[in-house]
């Protein structure tokens, strides 16, 4: 439970922040994750547009799935630096991406969970403002809130039911596609192989 | 049995108590919430000292008021005794402490350990939450952790408990027995999910829900409604969050300063009419668990009485929610008690007994 400091008129950060020293040079009071970030305009097109997108990446996920044998050929870990050139900048400028590496933006309402300054991957916390807004960062909309907003949209908008999984941070700084393609491309291998076996049997 | 109580050991306070089926933990809580006794939980000011007495002179204002205390870590974002320490303290008197566990400060390892660490000392209970952000605090230059998030973290301490297992996949020895929380917020946006997100957090492995302050009513039956439909009430204790205001000038404070607290107008206007502000703000504490306590699906509440603990036990009391019922309170056991007054007798009292007197007085 958030505990309340009862007592009117003053936080123990409000008392903290007085007590600092003055200085010329004061910094504008946001997280310093805030620091490296646009506005959220292209962000929150995406979640309006999160339909769209969802069915955009079930087609393109398709295409690299197809493109499986080339990828293998070339080798993943030769791929990987293109790719990752990228998915970076073009999942950058969509969804403000964090590459944490292992994307659930199809269970969250394409709003990325990793925005959050919580990182919270599993739905909003208890602190959101009544104007929706989070409560780290007062002029920022809430990452689940929009995600709840965008998966209403969605064809497979209850996704966002899922519990998921905490993140694995050694995935950090790698490419998402190319995971979930070899995935897919052992997934779907492994499918054929136990319908061949068990045709023969 | 001498002195003996429902819900303890008989081998001694500080000893889980005997496994019974279909319960998970070996703790008090469990059992009250499984007989279908409307529970009473309240929260523990924690200390800003070393002192092992701060601790035990904070419980004791509850004793005989409530079925568990909450072991706060580090709320707020404020620095206190931790959670874990307040919770050894606490079990070692015979309390039932529920260990907060908070994913702001600590990583994965460090947490499984401390679940491991806290099930080790006799906590039975443990609340999972994410934790206030670092800027709310009192050292806003602290590295924000959140490495799990409250719905990963329950699922860590579900397969530790069910599978024997760390996260990893390492086995365990012997797997802690615990009885997890969690908290839930009906009151902030995104409305129409939250519902859905306490669906998830059973999923995840909740036993019992503690939510934020209630001071709206409809709302929260609303809540609940869509919770009975879901038919999450027969999966999960849900547990409302109730305190009383300080004064309406506190409650104003709280809503714009608090995010995530609501509190609606007429709860202020009605602080605002009262002569005694403080006393109105309890009797409006005790008017809200009232209104709860008949809602379908309630089977508790949880009394969040920040520095006002000493109101914990009148509110409790006034409200009637035990119906009667007592429950467990740190008592000295009869024969102690023989001891303790002969000893208090003979070394206090000046006298000087013979053998030839006693067996007088002994007939």
């Amino acid at each position: 439970m958030p505990a309340t400091t009862a007592q009117a008129g003053v936080t123990q950060a409000t008392i903290v922040k007085k007590a600092a020293p003055k200085s010329d040079y004061k910094p504008a009071d946001v997280s310093p994750q805030r620091r490296v970030q646009r506005s959220f305009a292209v962000r929150l097109w995406s979640v309006r547009h999160s339909r769209l997108l969802e069915w955009f990446y079930g087609k393109f996920a398709d295409m690299f799935l197809l493109l499986h044998p080339l990828w293998k050929g070339i080798g993943y870990s030769r791929v990987e630096g293109p790719v990752k050139f990228v998915e970076k900048r073009v999942k950058g400028f969509m969804f403000d991406c964090r590459m944490c590496g292992q994307c659930i933006l199809s269970s969250t309402g394409m709003s990325c969970p990793m925005n959050c300054p919580k990182q919270l991957r599993n739905g909003p916390c208890g602190g959101v403002r009544a104007n929706g807004n989070c409560e780290v960062e007062p002029d920022m909309p809430c990452v689940w809130v929009k995600a709840w907003e965008g998966s209403q949209n969605m064809a497979h908008g209850d996704k966002i039911f899922d519990v998921q999984k905490p993140v694995d941070q050694s995935l950090r700084e790698t490419s998402a596609w190319l995971r979930v393609t070899a995935q897919a491309a052992a997934a779907r291998n492994a499918a054929r192989n136990t319908t061949k076996t068990g045709a023969s049997a | 049995m001498i002195g003996r109580q429902p819900d303890e050991n008989p081998a001694g306070i500080h000893l889980p108590l005997d496994p019974l089926p279909g319960h998970t933990s070996r703790g008090r809580l469990e059992r009250v919430l499984r007989r279908g006794e409307f529970a009473v939980t309240t929260e523990l000011n924690p200390p800003d000292s070393a002192d092992p007495e701060d601790v035990y002179n904070r419980a004791r204002i509850f004793d005989g008021w409530v079925d568990a205390i909450n072991a706060v870590d580090a709320s707020g974002a404020n620095c206190h005794m931790s959670s874990v320490g307040i919770c050894a303290l606490l079990t070692r008197m015979g309390y039932a402490p529920i260990m907060q566990i908070a994913c702001r400060d600590r990583n994965r390892i460090a947490i499984q350990g401390d679940v491991l660490g806290g099930a080790a000392m006799g906590v039975a209970n443990m609340l999972c939450l994410t934790g206030d952000g670092v800027q709310a605090g009192d050292q806003p230059g602290a590295k924000p952790v959140f490495d799990l998030d409250c719905m990963s973290l329950l699922e860590t301490c579900r397969v530790m408990r069910d599978n024997g297992k760390f996260l990893s996949g390492r086995k365990l020895t012997t797997p802690p027995q615990l009885f997890l929380g969690a908290a839930i917020n009906p009151f902030a946006p995104p409305i129409d999910f939250r519902p859905y997100r306490l669906g998830k957090k059973i999923a995840a492995g909740a036993q019992f829900v503690q939510s934020q302050y209630c001071f709206d009513v409809p709302m929260f039956r609303t809540y609940m409604q869509k919770v009975r439909d879901l038919g999450y009430t027969e999966k999960c204790f849900i547990l409302c969050g109730v305190g009383p205001l300080a004064s309406a000038k506190t409650a104003k404070w709280i809503r714009s300063n608090v995010p995530g607290i609501h509190i609606p107008d007429q709860i202020v206007k009605r602080l605002e009419g009262a002569q005694d502000q403080k006393k109105e703000g309890k009797q409006l504490c005790i008017d809200i668990i009232n209104e709860v306590k008949e809602i379908p699906g309630v089977s508790g509440v949880h009394v969040m009485a920040y520095r006002q603990e000493e109101y914990v036990a009148e509110i409790v009391d006034e409200s009637g929610v035990l119906k009667g019922r007592r429950p467990w309170k740190r008592e000295i056991r009869r024969d102690d008690q023989l001891v303790a007054d002969r000893l208090d007798h003979i070394l206090h009292d000046d006298l000087t007994e013979t053998q030839v007197d006693m067996v007088k007085t002994a007939h």
